[in-house]
C-alpha cells in the first residue's frame, strides 16, 4: 500500500471520479456530482500540501515543491472550471454530469504531467489530460462551432502528441533512458541527434500551451468551445504544460542550456509579438482572450527562457497572477448575459458604465491587470519577469516583451474605452448567478491588494523554484 | 494490391496479408511479442472492423477510380523519390555489427528470457503506474465516445423481455387482413 501513498492526491480523485460516474448513472442530480466532484478537489488540494517531498515508482514521480505549487495552482483552475459550468449548464443547455467528471480525469493527468520524471510518464500524462480536453471541445455538440471546434483540436492534438512523442523516441535512442535524472548524466553538448529530439518535443510542448508558431487551433477552439471549457483551457492545462516543460528541460537538459535557450527564446517573442498584434483586429471576446493567453504564454516562457532560480521563480509568480486574473475574467464573460442570452462581441458591452457602475468597475481592475498596469499584480509578474531576463542577459526578450506589452496594452485599453464612452446600447442581468460572484470579486480583491502583500507569492514561488537549483 | 483491387473486400484481405507480412519481420527481429500483437490487435480488432464497415457502407467504387490518372504522376514521382532512397540507402549503409553498443537495458540477463517474458515480469511491477493511467486514459476514451454520441430520445420503443414472455396465446390479438387493405390496430 506504501507505494500508493505518494500518488494519493491523483488516487482520490480518480477513485471520486469513477464513483461520481456509477453514481451519475442512477441519479439524476447534476448538482450532487458537482458538489462532490468540488469536494473531491478541495480534498486533493489539502492532500497535496500536506505531501512530503519524495519521488516515487522507481523515481518516474517526482513530488517536490515546485510540483505541489503546479498542483494546487491546477486543481484551483479546475475547481474555477466547475464552479462556472455549475452557473451556466442552465442557459447553455448543457446538462450533462459526465463535465465533472472529465475535468477530474484531465485534473490527474495535469498531475501527472506536472510530476512527471521519467519520458513515459510525460507522455502519458501528457495524453490523459489532451485526450479528455478533446472532448470537453466538442462537449456542446449540438453547436456546429463546438464540433468543429473539437475535431480541429482532436486532429492537430493528435499531430503535435506524434511529434512529441517522435522526440522522447530520439532522446531515449541516443541517451538510453528515460528518467529524466539519468538523461542528465549522459547528456552531452554537440549530440545531433539528442537535439533533434529536443526540438520535437518543445514543439510539441509549444503546442500544448499555444505557443506561436503552434497557436493555430487555439482562436478557433476558445471561440468554439462552451464559455467554461474555454475558461477551462485558459487555465489549468496551459499551467501543467509550462511546469512539464520547466522539469523537462531544466532537470533533464541543463547541461546543454544553450541549445533549448534559442529555441524557448524564439517561441517567447513570436507569442509575445504576434498576440499583440492580432488581438487588435478581434470583435469577439473570447478569441480574444486567446490571443491574450497566447501572449501570456510569451511572457512566461521568458521566464524559462532564463533558465535561473530567478527566472522560475517569476515564472511561478507569473502563472498564478495569470492563473487568478483569468478565473475572474471567464467568470465576468460568464456573466455577460440577458435572460439567458450570452453576448460574446466586445461591442456589446457598449455603455455598460451607465446602466451597470459597479459591474463594469470590476472588469476595469480586470483588464488593467491582464494590460500590466501598476499598481495591480499583472504589471508585478511582468515585472518579475523581466527583471529576471535582464539579470540573466537576456535584454533582447525584455525589451521586445515590454514594447509587445504596450502594443498589447491597447486591446484591453479598447474595451474599457467601449464599456466607458460608448452609447449603451444592451442590458445585462449582471452577476446573476452567485458562485459568478464567488469567482469574481476574490480574483479582483488580490489582484488589487496583491501590491500591499506580495510577500506571500514571492515566498511561495522561491520556495517552488528551490527544488530544481 | 491493397490500394489498387477493384473490389474493396479484396483490399481489406491484402491489407491483412500486409500485417502478416510485417508480423513476419518482427519474429525475424527477435520482437514475437509485437508480431503477436500485431495479429491480434490489427488483424483480429482493426482489419475485421474495416471489413465490416466496407460491406457497410454502399459507395461506389469504380467512380472513385475515374480521377486516378489526375493523381498518377505525382504519385509516380513520390514513388521514385521513395525507390531513389531505399537504392542509396541499399548502396551506402554498412552496419558495424561489431561496434553496435546496447545503451541502457532494464533487464541484466535479458538474453535467457523470451520478450513476452520479460514484458509481463516489468509491466506489473516497476511500470504498474504507467499500466494503470494507460487504463485510466482507455476509460476516458470510452466516457468520451458515450458523451459525444449518446442521446436520449424521447419515444424509443426499446424492447421489454418480461413482457414479452409474459404473453400467452390467450392475450394474442389475431385479425383477418384480406392482402392488400392493412387494417387499424
Amino acid at each position: 500500500m506504501n507505494i500508493f501513498l505518494p500518488i494519493l492526491p491523483e488516487l482520490s480523485i480518480f477513485i471520486s471520479a469513477v464513483l461520481l460516474l456509477i453514481v451519475g448513472l442512477f441519479v439524476k442530480n447534476i448538482k450532487l456530482i458537482i458538489n462532490l466532484a468540488i469536494i473531491t478537489l478541495i480534498i486533493a488540494i489539502i492532500l497535496v500540501l500536506v505531501q512530503p517531498v519524495q519521488s516515487a515508482f522507481n523515481n518516474s514521480l517526482t513530488i517536490d515543491e515546485f510540483s505541489k505549487i503546479a498542483k494546487t495552482l491546477i486543481l484551483i483552475g479546475s475547481l474555477a472550471s466547475i464552479v462556472m459550468y455549475h452557473s451556466s449548464r442552465e442557459d447553455l443547455n448543457i446538462n450533462l454530469f459526465e463535465y465533472p467528471i472529465l475535468i477530474l480525469l484531465a485534473t490527474i493527468g495535469m498531475m501527472i504531467m506536472v510530476s512527471a520524471n521519467d519520458l513515459i510518464a510525460i507522455f502519458i500524462g501528457l495524453e490523459l489530460q489532451s485526450l479528455t480536453l478533446y472532448v470537453l471541445a466538442a462537449l456542446n455538440r449540438n453547436h456546429l462551432a463546438s464540433s468543429e471546434a473539437g475535431l480541429k483540436y482532436f486532429l492537430l492534438g493528435a499531430l503535435s502528441s506524434g511529434l512529441l512523442l517522435f522526440g522522447l523516441s530520439y532522446i531515449y535512442g541516443f541517451t538510453g533512458n528515460t528518467n529524466l535524472n539519468l538523461i542528465s548524466t549522459t547528456v552531452t553538448s554537440g549530440n545531433i541527434g539528442l537535439i533533434i529530439g529536443i526540438v520535437f518535443v518543445c514543439s510539441g510542448i509549444a503546442f500544448k500551451v499555444s505557443a506561436v508558431p503552434f497557436h493555430m487551433w487555439t482562436p478557433d477552439v476558445y471561440e468554439g468551445a462552451p464559455t467554461p471549457v474555454t475558461a477551462f483551457f485558459a487555465l489549468a492545462p496551459k499551467v501543467a504544460a509550462i511546469a512539464l516543460a520547466v522539469r523537462f528541460l531544466i532537470v533533464g537538459f541543463s547541461d546543454i542550456a544553450f541549445d533549448w535557450q534559442q529555441i524557448i527564446i524564439f517561441l517567447s517573442i513570436a507569442s509575445m509579438v504576434f498576440a499583440a498584434f492580432a488581438a487588435i483586429a478581434q470583435k469577439n471576446i473570447k478569441r480574444l482572450m486567446a490571443y491574450s493567453s497566447i501572449g501570456h504564454v510569451g511572457y512566461a516562457l521568458i521566464g524559462l527562457a532564463c533558465g535561473t532560480p530567478q527566472g522560475i521563480s517569476s515564472l511561478v509568480i507569473y502563472l498564478s497572477i495569470y492563473l487568478i486574473m483569468n478565473i475572474g475574467v471567464f467568470s465576468f464573460i460568464l456573466s455577460m448575459k440577458n435572460k439567458g442570452e450570452y453576448y460574446e462581441n466586445i461591442s456589446d458591452l457598449s455603455g455598460l458604465y451607465k446602466t451597470h457602475p459597479y459591474y463594469s468597475v470590476v472588469i476595469t481592475i480586470l483588464m488593467f491587470s491582464l494590460a500590466g498596469i501598476p499598481p495591480l499584480a499583472g504589471f508585478f509578474g511582468k515585472f518579475y519577469i523581466f527583471i529576471a531576463a535582464i539579470e540573466s542577459n537576456l535584454l533582447l526578450l525584455a525589451i521586445v516583451g515590454i514594447l509587445a506589452s504596450v502594443i498589447g496594452a491597447f486591446y484591453y485599453l479598447r474595451i474599457i474605452k467601449v464599456i466607458y464612452f460608448d452609447e449603451s446600447k444592451n442590458s445585462f442581468d449582471g452577476f446573476s448567478h452567485r458562485s459568478l460572484g464567488l469567482l469574481t470579486h476574490p480574483s479582483a480583491i488580490l489582484i488589487l491588494i496583491f501590491c500591499l502583500y506580495p510577500l506571500p507569492l514571492i515566498k511561495i514561488s522561491n520556495y517552488a523554484a528551490s527544488s530544481f537549483f | 494490391m491493397v490500394i489498387s483491387s477493384k473490389n474493396p473486400v479484396h483490399s481489406v484481405l491484402f491489407l491483412i496479408l500486409t500485417f502478416f507480412n510485417a508480423a513476419g519481420l518482427f519474429v525475424i527481429l527477435h520482437a514475437e511479442f509485437l508480431a503477436m500483437i500485431l495479429i491480434i490487435v490489427y488483424v483480429g480488432a482493426v482489419a475485421v472492423l474495416f471489413l465490416f464497415v466496407v460491406m457497410m457502407l454502399d459507395f461506389n467504387f469504380t467512380k472513385s477510380k475515374e480521377n486516378v490518372l489526375q493523381y498518377m504522376p505525382f504519385g509516380i514521382f513520390i514513388g521514385v523519390v521513395f525507390i531513389c532512397e531505399l537504392i542509396i540507402v541499399l548502396i551506402n549503409t554498412r552496419l558495424d555489427l561489431a561496434n553496435i553498443q546496447i545503451l541502457a537495458n532494464p533487464f541484466l540477463n535479458f538474453s535467457d528470457m523470451t520478450n513476452t517474458q520479460a514484458l509481463g515480469s516489468v509491466l506489473y511491477t516497476d511500470y504498474i503506474l504507467y499500466f494503470q493511467l494507460s487504463g485510466v486514459i482507455l476509460l476516458v476514451a470510452m466516457i468520451g465516445s458515450i458523451v459525444l454520441t449518446l442521446r436520449d430520445r424521447p419515444g424509443v420503443r426499446r424492447q421489454v423481455i418480461g413482457e414479452q414472455l409474459e404473453r400467452n396465446a390467450s392475450s394474442t390479438v389475431l385479425k383477418e387482413v384480406n392482402s392488400g387493405e392493412g387494417i387499424d390496430i
